[in-house]
């Protein structure tokens, strides 16, 4: 299958007034029509960054670097014009983290969701289709943002999403705030899209819920991509060390913490920066080591990823 | 000593969501609290917090009726109940650094000044947040910094009763292992008992004692 969006050396750097926060490191990726590439790691490692970078939504202080297109179009390049007229919500929709600061108050579901559609030249009957499809239910529609709840809001900005139906939709963390029901068919929804040739970043910090569905997995680490293979590889024979160490702190495993502590993203070590955790470190870790398993002491010899 | 909720009833404005629902903690016991969503989980936990006054019925303390919100009832018995939130930014006051966050309940109830600072030192330590982020204010630590820093201010009374209500959904994996890990470490030392409201059934499985299940 082709590639959809294609990602190569992206860095994200942060000027802060007394230090430049390292958000994105040299990231490749590479997503396929019908992929559902899923991207996890722990808070503050970057994965948001990595999806507001795409959609040109990063504030002011923010350099980006490296190249990143969706099809023929140069997201970094083209500018801020077309990233508005054609990208965002048509080319490249988002699930935002945070529904309940993404909703306008004075608007209710329905209002919002009919004007999302008119201005993509859709029909702005099909709001309570499109609403159902998310799992709201068509009476919660009239209801103002403030009268829903975290799950009905979250059910509500992945509507929005999808009112443009673009080929590739970014979820961040589109699960939040739902229970196990409501989780499984966001994630069933996501997984019909790809099923029917669209593509999915899903980022999220719920491993349970990206090995549920897809196909590829990134397992981001202080700014970078640490492992980045078949989702039945990363969750069955995880390769870098790190992997191992998070799936081992689920309560369905060891339920065991990670030691120590992630590194600040303004003071990231030249090498791994993974070896100060690391059962498996040695001196060779003090260079940055690449690959779909960048670690120079991966856990199994990984599959190469076709 | 026991926290107990006996037949209690309650709502928002007429919209009744708990009808008579009796249930109990006991000392170091780890009660999973279930239930689909509205069924009243938040609104049983923020009922045993003091944080909402029950229509009918009412919440005991070691066999003692407690009657009124949060405020209102002594000292010595509110802290007694602990609550940690799902969201640790809704929660937090966010013009308090981490460090006063922590210390600000031990304020509020006269603990000698001299023993602040040290109490928050070790709790800090505890939950694994280095002195560097104590200084820092909630808009410059992660949601996981901060939910530890909340937990830490949960415990700095050293309460008998913790309600976690979805404390750990939003936390990765690694941080929501060593936040149960510190919490049943306090229940191993002190004897507390915890309410876990949770839709993980691998958690609940692994962390709780027993089950409770609120009708739909």
């Amino acid at each position: 299958m082709s590639a959809l969006l294609r990602v190569t050396n992206l860095g994200v750097r942060f000027r802060l007034r007394d230090a430049v926060v390292q958000a994105v490191t040299d990231l490749d990726l590479t997503v396929r029509r019908g992929e559902l590439l899923a991207v996890v790691g722990e808070s503050g490692c970057g994965k948001s960054v990595l999806a507001h970078a795409l959609l040109g939504l990063l504030p002011a202080n923010a350099t980006v670097t490296g190249y990143a297109h969706l099809g023929t179009v140069d997201l970094l390049g083209c500018g801020e014009k077309r990233l508005a007229r054609e990208v965002r919500g048509r080319q490249i929709g988002l699930v935002p983290q945070s529904p309940a600061t993404a909703l306008t108050p004075v608007r209710t579901g329905r209002s919002l969701l009919a004007e999302t559609l008119r201005a993509y030249g859709r029909d702005p009957g099909k709001a309570g289709e499109l609403a159902a499809d998310a799992g709201l239910p068509a009476a919660d529609l009239d209801r103002y943002p403030f009268q829903l709840s975290g799950g009905m809001a979250q059910r509500l900005v992945t509507a929005l999403a999808l009112a443009g139906d673009p080929p590739l939709l970014i979820a961040d963390e589109p699960t939040t705030g739902l229970d196990r029901p409501l989780v499984d068919h966001t994630l069933d929804l996501l997984r019909r899209r790809c099923d029917n040739g669209s593509a999915v970043l899903l980022i999220t910090h719920d491993l349970a819920a990206a090995e549920r569905v897809a196909d590829t997995v990134a397992v981001m680490y202080a700014s970078r991509i640490v492992e980045h293979r078949p989702a039945a590889q990363v969750f069955g024979r995880p390769g870098h060390p790190y992997t191992a160490a998070l799936l081992d702190a689920l309560p369905g495993r060891a339920f065991r913490p990670i030691p120590g502590h992630p590194p600040m993203l303004t003071a990231l070590p030249s090498g791994c920066a993974f070896a100060a955790r690391c059962p498996r470190v040695s001196e060779v870790c003090g260079s940055q080591p690449a690959g779909d398993v960048a670690c120079h002491h991966p856990i199994a010899v990984p599959e190469v990823v076709s | 000593m026991t926290l107990a909720a006996h037949d209690v009833s309650a709502g928002y404005r007429g919209r009744r969501v708990l009808d008579g629902v009796s249930l109990a903690v006991a000392p170091g016991e780890t009660v999973a609290l279930r239930g689909p969503s509205g069924s009243g989980k938040s609104t049983l936990v923020r009922v045993l917090a003091l944080l909402h006054s029950p229509d009918a019925g009412h919440v005991s303390l070691d066999g003692a009726r407690i009657d009124g919100v949060r405020h209102r009832v002594p000292a010595a018995t509110r802290t007694r109940i602990a609550v940690l939130f799902q969201s640790p930014r809704a929660a937090s006051d966010p013009r308090l650094s981490l460090a006063d966050l922590i210390a600000e309940p031990l304020r509020a109830t006269g603990h000698p000044r001299d023993l602040t600072a040290a109490r928050v030192a070790e709790l800090a330590d505890r939950v694994g947040l280095t002195p560097d982020l104590l200084g820092r204010r909630p808009h410059a630590v992660s949601d996981g910094q901060l939910q530890r820093a909340c937990l830490a201010r949960a415990l700095v009374h050293r309460p008998r009763f913790l309600l976690c209500d979805e404390a750990t959904t939003m936390l990765d994996a690694s941080t929501q292992a060593h936040v149960a890990a510190v919490i049943t470490e306090e229940q191993r030392e002190h004897g507390a008992g915890v309410l876990l409201v949770s839709h993980d059934d691998a958690l609940v499985r692994r962390w709780a004692d027993r089950e409770v299940t609120l009708p739909a």
